[in-house]
């Protein structure tokens, strides 16, 4: 594989006479923490649907893991994690059985299965109790811990820290490390403009095109904005 | 104006005995997590559920006793976006203000700087409007009626970065106007926005004050760190032998020592050599004053760890 996680080359999306995603490129290396922000409408959903293979693009090509979003789908979706900001395990089953349940959906031995169940319990410091009886911040850990149970290249995460408070949060970015660390891209939406700091990189999407892309500080310096909260403002209401 | 306040939910204690006061025309704010309690304490508040433990006064009034009296006067913004999705704009807006006996020209001039800016859809459905006219639409319902005092229950979640700023420069326009506020929050950097803050977390109220205040009362000496190989160093710096705690902060690092009163300069010289001794290159170390959400995460109690 090469060193990009993702490559994306004037991908575009159309609703009829809407271009949600206009021609937009941009790439992320494999083991980085890329943040894709954008204003409410401004096709982050919509880009980020194809590259997970749940929207075919209109035109332009993306590569997800070196596979083809096009024609390569089924392969790619064993190569990424997903974990909307819809919490997505099932809270009547208990940690285990979710654990369970997801690993056989990826396709994992029971071998596999049990053994990366143990170590993430032991990691979290969770016991097997059902998933509707943990507190929110719990359930977010939980989820994206499961979202790396097939140990993908890609893990991308929607809006995953909202309504947590401000120590979860930072567990939860710790885990994001962690997992970048260990070599997994991790591709990440927020709309906490604080976070985007906790990026290597961010992109702001700004009516269907990307209006900036760099690490937060060059962004910062280059147009000379004291965090990235007046960056986007900025972006997103041009004066 | 709040005493004591308790609820319990069935063996959910929901909120354990609050209690504070709020000035007239002040825009005061909730901050805290899901689960800290601002929604039920809101809907004491404004009447609609009762505490268990405790009083409540509202404008000088009675949360039980005078209940219907204080919900004439009041303007609620539920965080659950509840209005009529079938009716127009428009039609909303004369709903709320009929219930409360009066017409949308009677609150006209209040409600106008909000208003006016979804008014050229006020024959759309409310269920087709974007997030932020929603919540325009919203703040106008709560509003019409010329409340004395405002209720916004996690007003701006899910809403972005730009709605969000233009919300809080409208509230500040109606704080100015001398309406009191509370609204209730998620976000840290919404609570430097407020005139005092809770700082809400599991039922409690963890520290009142101006959010600028509860920063300088940090008690132990803070410090920001850059440098490459974040998570490595964030592992090493917790193994500092006066390691308080370390926490990603963006793109810095916040590291507590637990040596309160030393000189900063002093601890920020050890901390470079220990760094350049573990083989960090080119690490920048700062002393720094804390800011609303390291003060947040010092006061909260140690995390319950969920023990079946």
């Amino acid at each position: 594989m090469s060193g990009l996680a993702i490559e994306v080359v004037d991908l575009t999306r159309r609703f009829g006479g809407f271009t949600a995603v206009d021609n937009i490129s941009f790439e992320v290396a494999a083991g980085e923490v890329f943040g894709f922000l954008g204003a409410n409408g401004a096709g982050k959903t919509t880009a980020i649907k194809m590259l997970i293979g749940l929207l075919a693009p209109t035109s332009g090509k993306a590569h997800v893991a070196g596979l083809d979003v096009k024609t390569q789908m089924d392969q790619i979706r064993t190569r990424i994690g997903y974990m909307s900001q819809r919490f997505s395990l099932y809270e009547d089953l208990t940690v285990l059985e979710n654990i369970q349940l997801y690993g056989g959906i990826y396709g994992l031995s029971d071998a596999q299965i049990t053994e990366r169940s143990k170590a993430m319990l032991a990691s979290l410091g969770l016991a097997d109790d059902f998933v509707g009886r943990l507190p929110l911040g719990w359930k977010q850990k939980l989820a994206f811990s499961v979202a790396l149970l097939h140990e993908p290249a890609v893990v991308f995460l929607d809006e995953p820290t909202g309504g947590v408070d401000p120590l979860t949060r930072r567990q939860f970015w710790e885990l994001i490390y962690a997992a970048a660390a260990r070599g997994t891209t991790v591709f990440v939406t927020t709309h906490y403009m604080d976070e985007a700091e906790y990026c290597d990189r961010i992109s702001i999407m700004v009516d269907g095109h990307i209006g900036a892309i760099g690490t937060p500080r060059e962004l910062k310096e280059k147009w000379n904005v004291p965090t990235i909260d007046e960056l986007f403002v900025r972006l997103a209401r041009p004066a | 104006m709040v005493q004591n306040a308790g609820k319990r939910f069935g063996k959910t204690e929901a909120l354990s005995g609050v209690s504070f006061e709020v000035n007239h025309g002040e825009l005061f704010g909730l901050a805290g997590p899901d689960g800290a309690g601002k929604t039920t304490l809101f809907r004491i508040l404004t009447t609609l559920v009762l505490p268990d433990t405790g009083s409540a006064t509202v404008l000088g009034l009675d949360a039980v006793r005078d209940m219907w009296k204080i919900r004439s006067r009041v303007g609620y913004m539920p965080g659950k976006f509840s209005l009529y999705g079938d009716l127009t704009v428009k039609e909303n807006l004369s709903f709320f203000a009929s219930v409360f006996g009066t017409t949308i020209e009677k609150g006209y001039d209040l409600i106008a700087p909000i208003y006016s800016q979804i008014e050229p859809f006020a024959e759309r459905r409310a269920d087709a409007l974007s997030g932020g006219m929603k919540q325009k639409l919203a703040l106008s319902c709560a509003l019409v009626h010329r409340p004395d005092i405002l209720f916004l229950d996690e007003p701006t979640t899910g809403v972005d970065a730009v709605s969000r700023r233009e919300f809080w420069d409208q509230l500040r326009v109606l704080r100015d106007s001398g309406l009191t506020i509370l609204v209730s929050t998620p976000y840290m950097d919404e609570a430097m926005r407020c005139d005092r803050v809770a700082l809400m977390q599991a039922g409690r109220i963890l520290e009142i004050d101006i959010p600028t205040e509860i920063g300088s009362r940090y008690p132990l000496p803070l410090f920001a760190i850059t440098g490459a190989e974040r998570y490595r160093l964030l592992l090493e710096l917790r193994k500092a032998s006066h390691a308080h705690s370390v926490f990603p902060f963006g793109a810095e690092l916040h590291y507590t020592d637990d040596r309160a009163g030393f000189d900063p300069e002093v601890i920020a010289g050890e901390l470079r050599e220990y760094l350049d001794y573990k083989g960090f290159a080119n690490v920048q170390v700062k002393s720094i004053q804390a800011g609303i959400e390291d003060s947040f995460m010092e006061l909260m109690p140690p995390p319950l760890q969920k023990a079946s």
